[in-house]
Formats: structure tokens, sequence, C-alpha cells
């Protein structure tokens, strides 16, 4: 039950994180910055309109938006919300988690290469070439995950993230590292900016919004909710891996998982503020630095063994 | 609670590590190097177990003077040098930084191996102290070794100091942070030196890429030719 409630919450919240994160990038500026609520009237307002599809394209373009909500919407189904079970939840789900965002990146990307524009072409070869990347990375955090996991080597999602709680309080260093590579695959995945900057239209800077340039109306509308979503999922992932998940009573816990939330939105709205965008011949570089991180942490937990 | 304190500052110490390896704008290396200065002068703070009794003048006074010249004095000196030498980053090192990346990781790998074997008594304090010593040693040497302007390498000095500083603690030898006291004299008198050194090797040169230094001298390689 309490894990409905989380689910719907965050399956209506979503996009306030993305208000969240822009109210703070506007603070920093200075400047009164758009409201908390904006995404939500600019998707309705993209749902009124009319779909529009290029010529050239196929339907692909007309699939792919719906497969990547769909995939991560039943990511976030499979999301262990505020330490409870997922009902969908098996041993292994971690590893289906992790695809179903890729399965949404290569909807995304073909539907980017459908419309045949050679701009859309480039976006797409940069998402494919970072989160190749990022695959290497997200496979260290889950061997970390797997090793420290409440039941032996286990790859079950609630397991593996509900370590804090199992008397594991000594690895506390090595949890902290694995969270720092989580946040750098984090702003990696969801397009925010020392990778990629989701405000600007300078055709050499973009990489997502290279690849929705085609898009309109309600399929615009999906694309932008199903990326609001996917930040809140991996956000809650960010959160329930640091944070202690004792559950006290339901109604406190939701409370702390939904503030956790909205603290990492505010955490990466302060990154985005206080960094200039990397180059594209640095983010590499930066990945493979969340690497290193993610690594000595494995290395930490096998050589003390916590 | 205190363990796990001590083992979040040495957990940074690392992070600035590999910062510093990667990263090619000297104002950026300049600021991570001030804030691996402080977090290794307040180290011996952490380490003092306070449940006993309340750390002495003495530690007080050393780790405040430690953390406020590595943390604000030489970067101070060293931004000067690099304004007076107008040089903004470090465009052609020796080894990429991604490569550099990697060696870093080879090097905390080893560090960490290896001081599994040694019966340092830094693993009463905490057993996450050598091997942050060894590594940051490590890193430093590698800075010395792979860098061609003379700020970077003054900055890789600092590292080495700052594991060989790291180590102390760590031992926490008695008077060690008198010692501390007279190895960090030494840095600072190298950072001035270095300080003028980049100054007139700028100067007569327009860079400051240390590795031409050998053409300097009596024998002038450039009529051989």
């Amino acid at each position: 039950m309490n894990w409905f409630i989380c689910f719907l919450i965050s399956l209506i919240a979503a996009p306030l994180l993305v208000g969240v994160i822009n109210k703070i990038k506007a603070l920093f500026a200075g400047r009164h910055g758009p409201r908390l609520l904006q995404l939500y009237y600019d998707i309705f307002k993209l749902l009124k309109k009319d779909r529009i599809l290029s010529s050239t394209s196929t339907c692909i373009m007309e699939l792919c938006p719906i497969i990547n909500l769909g995939a991560v919407i039943v990511a976030t189904a499979l999301m262990p919300m505020a330490g409870y079970e997922s009902p969908l939840g098996f041993n292994g789900d971690i590893i289906l988690f992790f695809y179903l965002f890729a399965l949404g990146r290569i909807a995304t990307i073909f539907a980017a290469l459908d419309t045949g524009s050679a701009f859309e072409g480039m976006g797409a070869s940069r998402e494919a070439q970072f989160s190749a990347i990022v695959e290497i990375i997200v496979f260290t955090i889950i061997t970390f995950l797997a090793l420290i996991s409440a039941g032996g080597f286990s790859l079950d999602l609630l397991q593996q993230i509900s370590i804090s709680s199992t008397g594991v309080g000594l690895a506390i260093t090595p949890l902290l590292l694995i969270a720092l590579a989580f946040l750098i695959v984090l702003l990696c995945e969801n397009c925010r900016v020392p990778f990629d900057d989701p405000e600007t239209h300078l055709e050499l800077t973009m990489i997502h919004e290279a690849m929705i340039l085609d898009n309109a109306g309600p399929d615009l509308a999906i694309i932008h909710y199903a990326a609001a979503l996917k930040l809140w999922a991996m956000s809650g992932f960010l959160v329930v891996l640091v944070l202690p998940s004792v559950i006290v009573n339901g109604f406190v816990t939701i409370c702390c998982y939904l503030v956790g939330i909205i603290l990492v939105g505010i955490i990466v709205g302060v990154i985005e503020s206080i960094l200039a965008r990397a180059r594209f011949l640095k983010v590499p570089q930066l990945l493979l630095s969340a690497f290193t991180i993610a690594l000595i942490a494995i290395l930490l937990l096998s050589i003390f063994k916590y | 609670m205190i363990t796990n304190s001590i083992e979040i500052i040495l957990a940074i110490i690392l992070l600035t590590d590999i910062v510093l390896v990667a990263s090619s704008r000297l104002f950026h290396c300049i600021k991570i190097t001030a804030i691996q200065g402080i977090a290794v002068g307040l180290l011996p703070l952490f380490i003092w177990d306070w449940s006993n009794s309340t750390p002495t003048l003495q530690l007080w006074i050393t780790s405040i003077v430690n953390a406020g010249i590595k943390g604000v004095l030489l970067p101070i000196l060293l931004s000067k040098a690099m304004r007076h030498s107008s040089i903004k980053r470090e465009l052609e090192p020796l080894v990429s930084y991604s490569a550099s990346v990697f060696i870093i990781l080879i090097i905390i790998t080893a560090s960490f191996y290896f001081s599994q074997f040694m019966n340092a008594p830094a693993t009463d304090i905490c057993r996450f102290t050598t091997p942050t010593a060894l590594s940051t040693i490590g890193a430093g040497l590698f800075m010395i070794i792979a860098r061609k302007k003379a700020i970077t390498q003054a900055l890789g000095f600092l590292m080495f100091e700052n594991g060989i500083s790291i180590f102390g603690n760590g031992i926490g030898i008695e008077y060690g942070f008198i010692i501390e006291l007279g190895i960090l004299l030494d840095v600072l008198v190298l950072v001035f030196i270095m300080g003028i050194t980049v100054f007139n090797i700028n100067r007569e040169f327009s860079h400051i890429d240390s590795d031409r230094l050998n053409q300097l001298g009596d024998y002038d390689h450039s009529k051989q030719k």
C-alpha cells in the first residue's frame, strides 16, 4: 500500500523536480526564474497541439516516444520506493532496471536517426558514445552493491540498495564514494550540466535536445515527461542508497524519501549553477574519473573486508 | 563515529588526488591543492581521541598553522606566480590526462595492496591512513614527472609533502608535528624559489616549460647543427 502511494506520487510529482532544479539555477543567477510548475504547463500545452511528422520519417518515429515512456515507467515500477519492496521485484531486477533506461535511450536514438536529419544523427552519435562509457560505471556500481548486499551476492534491487539498514554501518566511506560515482552517472544519463546543457540550443553543444528537434505536440510532451520521470527515478535510487532505510512508520519514511529526492534536485541545481559544461573531449575523462572512484570503493571493500 | 570522520577526510584527500591529476587548468589545480592542504592540516584534530581529553594547545597551534600555510598562504603565492607568468593551463603534458587517471588508479591500487603487508602503527588509528599517504606521495611524484610547467611541478611537490604529513600524523610519533613544521618551512622556501624561478624562466624564454632547461649552460646545442 505504502509502495503504491510512493509510485503514484512519483508519477504525479516527477516534473516538479525539474522545476526545483530550474528554480535553484535561477536563484543562483539572481533571476526570478520559471514557476515551479512550469513543466506541467508546458506538457499540457503540448498535449493540446497537433502531432506533426516529418515526411521522411516512418512508423519508428511514431512508436519511439511511447516505447521510451513505457520503459521508464516500468523501471520506476521496479524501484523499491522508500524501502518498500516493489510488487514487480525479482532477483536480478537491478540489471533490468538499468537496461530499461537503456531501452528508452535506444528508442530515442532510433527516432532521431529516423528523421533523416544530419543534425539529429550527430546528437544520436554523442548520446550513444557517452552511454557506452556510462555502462561500465553502472556495472561497477552494481558489482559493489552486490558485494555489500544484505543476502550475500545478490542482484535484487531491494536487497542491494537497502544496505545501510543492515548493520553494514562501517562501510560508510565506500558507500559515499559509490554515491558520488552514481551522482555523476545520474548527471550524464539525464543530460545535466557537466555533460549536456538542457537549456542550450546551440547546435554544437547539445545532445539530448538535438535528438528531439523534430518531435512536436504530444510526442514532445511524452518525451519531456519521460525525461522528468527518469530523473525522479534515478534520484530516488540515490536517496535509498544513501539514506538508512529504517522503516519507522509509513508516513515519516515516505516524507524522508520525498525530502531526499528534492535535496538531490537542489544538489543538481547547485552543480549546474557553479559548473560550466565540459568540452566533449573532456567528457570521457570525467566519466573515467567516476569509474576510478567506483573502483576505489570496491577496492576498499575487498581489501578491508567491512 | 570518529573513525568514520577520519575515513571521510582521507577519502576526500584521495578524491583531490584524482581531480588534481586529471585537471588541466592551473587555477583549478591550485584551488584543489588548497582544499587538500586544509584537509591534511586539520587531520591531527580528527585523529585525536576526543573522548578522553581535548587536544593540547600545541596540537591546536600546529594543525591550524599547518592548514593555514598549506591551504591559504602557499596557494596565494602559487597563484601570484601563475599570474606573473600569465599562463592559465598546462597544454601539453607529457602524459595525457586520461592516461594520468589510469596511472593514478594503478598507484592507488598498488598502495592499498602493499600497505596490507606493512605493520605500520598507523593501522591502529585508521587502516585507511597508510594507503592514502602512499598514494598521495605516489600521485605527487607522478605530477613532478609527468608535467612540464614549473608551477604544476611545485604542486606535485606540495602533494608529496602532504603525503608525508598524512603518514606522520597516522604514526603519531611524539613531537612529529614539530618535524612536520620543519618540512613545511622547506616547502615554503621551495615555493618562494619556484616563484622566482618561474618568473625568471618566463622572462627569459616566454614560457615555463622546465623540460627545456637543459638547453641552458655554456655548451650551445644550436651551434652544433
